[in-house]
């Protein structure tokens, strides 16, 4: 199994292809559905991010609370399709990796073979598995919206399929 | 140990670890799909979302932390003994408490929102359950509990049927809802079919469906073969572990049927991800409650 460190260059993101099984290593940030009404209303409206887009990697999760003696509680990817109208737009900024699962539109699609982007699908419902691969939580903004919040995790050995790659494969069947 | 302290127990206990009869069926479609899968691209990874799962699971239970960071919403249904003593009030209130405990003890993420639309200001301790109640026979007080996680939830469907369909409607119909939920909730799922009654009874019995023990079949042997058929349909779909191309889409097809109109035949499916995390506790007349 491959492994990466984050964030990706546009050479290593050349060198994945659907179905390859990797592992990522380094800073990410999550954000799911209130995230990205959010972001897309502050592009909409020509405002300074949180974050920069540029390289970003985007994983779709929303975390239970962390136990006592743990950086973080269970943390699979939630359902991609529903980022699926902001993604293109997050995408044509810069954004590079997407993790979650399931398929997506044909706009998010072509969105990511476009930027030559990838996006990765992580273990659905794995929520125990991937907090192992958690090393680091550090808050970013929206933390109002409690397990929604926009955070930055340091990972390690992050196990991932390759779902949809910048040359235009895909695991999945098109829509 | 008091209803409510049992109700608590019961949830905390579901969220980390899954019935017997559940993970069976996930150890069942890591061997089906090596067996049957012949090393196809999709079988592969497949089989890598299968292992990761199980691993899940190991990691859980040894760890005691929720399986999936969806902890669900409390789906509650009631089965009330005609000769039960039980107050109402009683149950609701060993309900309420009984969750309030496990979501806190047990790190429930605190996923629900107190109206749909507007604010979806999050209500921070995952109150209140949905909570259906039912008569049924005898004194015992029996009190089911699903943690319905939404990615799954968000791929249920009603469809009214024609009333001349017969089996092969109905499995066409599950086939297409199935299809459309693809690999968005999690597969491999679990399929509960409700059929008959009205829009909504056929709703509330596709849930129901997803109550009843995975290894067994459907009482009336019809029933049982329409089950039968609609798994063999949807294994034939290719959707696969994770929707990624394997063998085995679905763990198993529950269904639950009543008496219609004459001018229909309402369907419902509810679709379970893997993560089929169930609570049940029976209180028998005369116990602490």
């Amino acid at each position: 199994m491959r492994k990466f460190t984050l964030p990706l260059t546009p050479n290593d993101i050349a060198a994945m292809h659907a179905y390859d099984q990797v592992k990522l290593s380094g800073k990410l940030y999550v954000g799911r559905d209130q995230v990205h009404r959010l972001l897309f209303g502050m592009i909409e409206r020509n405002e300074e991010l949180p974050i920069s887009l540029k390289g970003a990697t985007i994983y779709y999760m929303g975390p239970s609370p962390a136990p006592k003696g743990m950086v973080i509680g269970a943390c699979g990817p939630t359902t991609s399709a529903r980022m699926d109208p902001f993604a293109p737009t997050l995408l044509d900024r810069g954004m590079s990796v997407i993790i979650g699962k399931g398929p997506r539109s044909t706009a998010v699609h072509d969105a990511i073979v476009r930027n030559k982007a990838v996006y990765l699908q992580a273990f659905g419902g794995c929520g125990a598995l991937y907090a192992e691969a958690v090393k680091r939580v550090t808050p970013v903004a929206f933390s109002e919206l409690g397990p929604e919040a926009l955070i930055e995790l340091e990972v390690e050995d992050f196990p991932v399929i390759v779902a949809i790659d910048s040359h235009g494969g895909s695991v999945f069947s098109r829509p | 140990m008091s209803l409510a302290e049992r109700i608590r127990d019961a949830l905390m206990h579901a969220v980390v670890e899954l019935d017997e009869d559940v993970l069976g069926r996930i150890e069942w479609a890591r061997k089906s799909e090596a067996e049957l899968g012949g090393g196809a691209v999709g079988s592969t990874a497949s089989l890598a979302v299968l292992d990761a799962i199980l691993e899940n699971l190991r990691i859980a239970k040894e760890k005691r932390l929720p399986m999936c960071q969806d902890t669900g919403l409390f789906l509650v249904f009631v089965d009330v003994g005609r000769e039960s003593t039980l107050p109402l009030s009683t149950i609701e209130e060993a309900i309420h408490s009984g969750c309030l405990r496990a979501v806190e003890q047990a790190y429930y993420r605190r996923s629900v929102v107190s109206e749909p639309v507007f604010e979806r200001k999050n209500t921070t301790n995952n109150m209140p359950p949905a909570i259906y109640y039912n008569l049924v026979d005898g004194s015992d007080v029996t009190i089911q509990i699903l943690l319905k996680g939404f990615g799954s939830e968000n791929c249920c469907s009603v469809r009214m049927l024609n009333p001349t369909g017969g089996p092969e409607a109905v499995i066409k119909a599950v086939g297409e809802i199935v299809t459309l939920a693809g690999g968005k909730p999690c597969p491999p799922i679990f399929i509960g079919v409700g059929l008959g009654g009205t829009m909504d009874r056929a709703a509330y019995l596709s849930k129901r469906a997803l109550l009843r023990d995975v290894r067994i079949g459907h009482r009336d042997p019809q029933y049982r073969k329409l089950e039968e058929d609609i798994l063999s349909h949807v294994q034939s779909l290719g959707i696969g572990s994770g929707g990624l191309g394997g063998v085995i889409t679905a763990l198993s097809v529950a269904i639950e049927a009543e008496p219609t109109h004459i001018a229909g035949m309402p369907l419902a499916v509810s679709i379970n991800c893997w993560a089929d995390r169930k609570a049940k506790v029976v209180y028998k007349e005369g116990e602490d409650a």
